[in-house]
């Protein structure tokens, strides 16, 4: 809505294709993209000739590489929407984009509205009038399908999640400001403690949120699993069993600076990255022939281990090797050929190592088992406990950028009640971080308060 | 028959009316001030008292501009009390007792002696409009005055009517004729009426009163004024009492609450939630055991005392008999008992922020009459619409105040932008930028701009920029006066119950520190010697620094769509891209500027985003038809 802040999104689609663009418009542009761009030459990015790509890494807060990425910098009017402009190209496939966005957030940016680009772009000239109407349709159709999407989250978890956070700031609020409005009147003054406690809760709340977030966005390009086990163990057929009825290759990354290919699958319902199936349908024994260092090294990186084991053969080195690997990570062990039955001594060791529901009797050859193995991939995605939690619930990057800011205004507001600042003070952080709650939800803050206000207490003369 | 020609008529001298045609005359418009009783001048029909939360802050905004309600409020006052003195520096608001009789007494001679103001004792049946043009009234008398400007300010005196127990007629407050005919001329000329209902308690003989049964409550030892140009240094005070209702009280009201005028179908209005009949109060919070009421005098010179808190359109006997059950009250003689009022009163939505109606050139309203509650939100109102009638006069721009530079602002913006379905009444929760909007610095805010309309006098000028340049050269003393990390200096620290310093800081910074105050800091440091108001200031400007600056930049983001004006010919309906109610919300509002639509409910951000493109669609057809 602003014109002059800065604003940041990924403007290719998300999973498709191989490049992926972020971009951020507006007078912070460089300011912001300086303070994660390590060119490989040394310079920095305002030192390259305007609209000139420059080769380096993006690096978190810590200075870790998150991607090797292309960078370009457009000059306010030469660019898209005619502010300033800076463009990340990166290869790193859809979470490497997001952390590179969430990034921009940090510095200072924040997540762009539906349209918006296009809508800065109108309004500061480039595009002509023969255009206007549809640059109006597009934001309209955009926000048409993110208010169906919001009224959907009305009645939604989220929402509810919401509402119960921002319940507990408004009774806050709305007692502060019964006090304050109504000074003569018999209203039990508020206890310091009473509001740090209210604060602190929705912090701890907010925080559980966001960090579901997190892996409520990685889902959404799949649960990055791994398949392992010894050779021969009947990895790849299973696989193919899983795959047989609800098959849906989504898409394929094949990234510049990794030597893993993924491929996304859904499988019962559920999205799923699975790591290391290069070729997969053309050398159908590949992930067969995997060894148990390659295994590992798999296990390292997935969030989601499936180990292969053979049903009614006792356990070789390399089961044991593996399933040693495999401890501690979520982890699921399939007794693989169980139709050739199950050796139930092997089935009560590995209840009794990994717990009794994370070991599963299948069987690649009859598709025994495989309807068990999607419910425990949906219950541990989705189940009350789920590995995914909250976060799944917030939907697109504005949400988490407006969590975010919540965040950070509940965070001064925390603090602020420990120093135990006068109510004018205190108000104005929690007030602000109920707009931003508010604007997930689409519920305003002040006319509710001054409702709650007269609800709650007796005033008047 | 032509009886007179002015500028301005103002019809009611209420809190409003009075604003409204002082205003207009001290801003050289020759005014007339129509009041159907002389007197009942700038009458309180209901407590005595001005100020109180979000109230003060309003009487400091008016005083600033150049009003009047301050120094009255201050010459008149028997009480002065500062309220939410711990509570922060923003939402401090003083609350005054005022002596109800002189105050209207004070009031009259004011506008008596005023220049430009003629003040008649009228009833007025007519607004006359030709081609959505004010020209003029008419009174009863069939006298005709004619004129450029018209300011409603008629309080709750439209068709009023009084309703207590089985008891109803129609009247004006307190017993006062009613105006039972202009109604009918406002239906007449399209402007849209409603009907809203206030009350007021009992008054009661203070001699009948045993006050050893009550708490006391004194005013605040320290002296202090409405106005920035007020010089009272010492105040006679009275005090108020404060008692409680009982089980008793409410078992009395409780069984005899269909006989009140709330509940036995005779009041029609809306009343409005913050200042519910006591009955209502029993309903609505059916747990409470206890309420609380406020013993106030009305005045020096009479045995009337006011009993806040127990509003009630129950009938007499009632009325006396539940408030004999309150300790202290056992013996009580009630000399007026208390009624409900019924009154006709505009859509606010219907005006423009500078107050004038939208279609009809000329015709102003203000206060009751614009479904506000409140002396100060009147007086406000009036004031405003005093300003902008002769402004129109004079061709030039509406003065409208922003959300951010006044609580005036934020009262008006409230009214046009989203109406009202109750009474509305100023509270500080209603403005988001409350930080900014405090009663010490109104006249900071303000006073520039009541000079610039021509209100603000000589000797408040010169008063007001003396103290603005004592305040800019004590923060600039403080900004750049470092205090070393000296042995000496620590100890100083020390002694003032603070942490001893490492590395130097500015004094400015120091009197950050929680405890620490000019004063304190004077004695230890020798800081030049500045008046308390000075010292208040630098306190506030130090202490608050990082909430302001927050506040500031908030109000920077919203002042983008608040500069966007949009024409008043704008034609939503051909807006197709607009969602349904933003676009019928639009219409009957015609906001002046994207920030005023957004503010509008039902009006989506991306309804704004929708407008945005549209103005800048139309401002490029505008600028190639001029080609």
């Amino acid at each position: 809505m602003y014109q002059e802040d800065t604003i940041s999104a990924v403007t290719t689609p998300l999973g498709l294709g191989a490049v992926g663009i972020v971009r951020l418009s507006g007078p912070q542009s460089l300011a912001i993209a300086e303070k994660m761009f390590r060119s490989a030459s040394g310079k920095p990015l305002g030192a390259y000739p305007v609209r000139t790509m420059a080769y380096g890494t993006v690096r978190d807060e810590a200075d870790a590489v998150v991607d090797e990425v292309l960078c370009v910098y457009m000059k306010a009017p030469h660019s898209y929407t005619a502010e300033d402009v800076v463009e990340f190209q990166c290869h790193g496939g859809p979470q490497s984009l997001r952390r590179i966005l969430a990034l921009t957030w940090r510095y200072g940016a924040r997540a762009a509205e539906p349209g918006e680009y296009t809508r800065r772009a109108f309004l500061n000239g480039r595009i002509d009038l023969v255009q206007a109407e549809s640059v109006m349709d597009i934001i309209n159709s955009k926000s048409a399908a993110a208010l169906k999407s919001a009224v959907q989250q009305q009645e939604g978890v989220l929402s509810r999640k919401l509402k119960a956070i921002r319940k507990d700031l408004k009774d806050v609020i709305v007692h502060l400001e019964a006090v304050i409005d109504y000074p003569e009147e018999d209203i039990e003054d508020v206890t310091y403690p009473e509001v740090a406690g209210a604060i602190e809760r929705a912090l701890a709340e907010t925080d559980r949120l966001l960090q579901g977030a997190h892996t409520g966005l990685i889902l959404k390009e799949g649960l990055r699993t791994a398949i392992v086990g010894r050779p021969n163990v009947g990895k790849s057929s299973l696989l193919n069993t899983l795959l047989r009825e609800d098959r849906a290759l989504v898409s394929e990354y094949a990234g510049t600076t990794r030597d893993v290919i993924e491929e996304q699958l859904v499988i019962g319902g559920v999205p799923i990255l699975l790591a290391d199936t290069a070729g997969i349908r053309d050398t159908e024994d590949y992930v067969e022939k995997m060894g148990v260092e390659r295994s590992r090294a798999l296990l390292e990186k997935a969030e989601l281990v499936l180990v292969v084991v053979d049903a009614h053969t006792a356990l070789t080195a390399d089961d044991e090797a593996i399933l040693t690997a495999a401890e501690g990570k979520n982890c699921l062990v399939a007794l693989n050929k169980a139709d050739l039955g199950v050796d139930p001594a092997l089935r009560e060791s590995l209840e009794a190592r990994f717990g009794k529901d994370h070991v599963l009797a299948v069987s690649a050859k009859t598709g025994e088992g495989a309807e068990e193995l999607e419910k425990w991939l949906q219950e541990f995605v989705y189940g009350s406990e789920g590995y995914v939690g909250d976060g799944v619930y917030l939907q697109n990057e504005r949400q988490i950028d407006l969590l975010r800011r919540a965040r950070e205004n509940l965070a001064d507001a925390a603090a602020g009640a420990k120093e135990r600042l006068p109510y004018d003070c205190l108000t104005i952080d929690v007030d602000a971080a109920l707009s931003l709650m508010g604007e997930i939800t689409g519920e305003t803050v002040r006319d509710e308060i001054i409702n709650e206000i007269f609800a709650r207490f007796c005033v008047g003369k | 028959m032509i009886a007179g020609s002015y500028d301005v008529i103002v019809i009611g001298a209420g809190h409003a009316g009075m604003e409204a045609g002082l205003a207009a005359a001290r801003m050289g418009c020759k005014t007339l001030l129509a009041t159907l009783s002389l007197d009942n001048i700038a009458f309180m029909p209901c407590n005595p008292s001005v100020g109180g939360s979000a109230k003060g802050q309003l009487v400091g905004e008016i005083d600033a501009l150049g009003g009047q309600m301050g120094i009255s409020a201050d010459a008149t006052a028997i009480q002065m009390r500062m309220l939410n003195t711990g509570k922060g520096y923003a939402v401090h608001s003083l609350r005054a007792q005022s002596d109800k009789p002189y105050y209207h007494v004070y009031m009259k001679q004011v506008a008596e002696n005023q220049e430009n103001l003629d003040v008649k004792q009228l009833m007025i049946d007519k607004l006359l409009v030709e081609n959505d043009q004010v020209v003029g009234v008419e009174a009863e008398t069939g006298e005709l005055f004619e004129a450029k400007c018209v300011i409603l300010a008629t309080g709750t005196y439209l068709r009023g009517k009084i309703v207590f127990g089985s008891v109803n007629y129609a009247s004006g407050p307190n017993g006062m004729r009613s105006a039972e005919k202009l109604s009918s001329s406002l239906l007449e000329a399209g402007i849209e009426l409603r009907r809203f209902k206030t009350g007021t308690p009992a008054r009661v003989d203070r001699r009948s009163l045993d006050f050893s049964k009550m708490q006391i409550q004194y005013g605040d030892d320290v002296v202090r004024n409405f106005s920035y140009i007020s010089e009272i240094t010492h105040r006679d005070q009275v005090p108020c009492w404060l008692t409680y209702t009982n089980p008793t009280t409410h078992k009395i009201i409780l069984d005899n609450l269909a006989r009140s005028g709330m509940f036995n179908g005779l009041v029609e209005g809306v009343g409005p939630r913050y200042c519910p009949s006591i009955e209502s109060k029993l309903i609505r919070f059916k747990d409470k055991d206890r309420h609380q009421l406020f013993i106030e005098p009305e005045g020096l010179e009479t045995n009337e005392m006011y009993v806040q808190g127990m509003s009630s359109a129950l009938p007499a006997d009632v009325q006396l008999a539940f408030m004999q059950t309150i300790p202290g009250l056992e013996h009580v003689r009630m000399m007026r008992p208390g009624y409900a009022i019924d009154y006709d009163c505009l859509d606010p939505l219907q005006l423009k922020s500078s107050l004038e109606h939208k279609r009809i050139a000329g015709l102003f309203s203000a206060g009751q009459s614009n479904g506000t509650s409140g002396y100060e939100e009147a007086a406000a109102q009036g004031l405003m619409a005093g300003i902008n009638a002769v402004r129109k006069i004079q061709g030039r721009p509406p003065l409208v105040l922003g959300r951010n530079e006044a609580y005036i602002g934020v009262l008006i913006d409230d009214l046009v932008t989203k109406g009202t379905n109750e009474p509305y009444r100023m509270m500080t929760s209603r403005a988001e930028y409350r930080l900014l909007l405090r009663q010490d610095n109104a006249d900071l805010r303000l006073t520039q701009k009541g000079r610039d309309i021509g209100l603000v006098t000589d000797a408040r000028w010169d008063k007001f920029t003396e103290k603005r340049s004592a305040i800019e050269r004590t923060m600039h003393y403080l900004e750049t006066t470092f205090v070393n990390p000296t042995e000496e200096n620590n100890e100083k620290l020390r002694r003032l119950g603070t942490v001893p310093l490492k590395t130097g800081i500015t004094m400015a910074t120091l009197l950050k520190r929680s405890g620490l105050t000019y004063a304190k800091l004077k004695d230890c440091f020798d800081l030049p010697d500045v008046s308390p108001v000075v010292q208040e200031q630098a306190e506030i400007q130090c202490k608050y620094e990082g909430y302001i600056k927050k506040q500031q930049q908030a109000v920077e983001k919203a002042l983008h769509l608040e500069s966007k004006r949009i024409p008043a010919d704008m034609d939503y309906a051909s807006l197709k891209e607009l969602s349904g109610e933003a676009r019928e919300k639009l219409q009957k509002v015609r906001p002046d500027s994207l920030g005023q639509a957004s503010r509008i409910s039902g009006v989506s951000p991306a309804d704004v985003g929708v407008l945005m493109i549209a103005l800048e669609t139309r401002r490029r057809q505008e600028a190639e038809g001029k080609e």
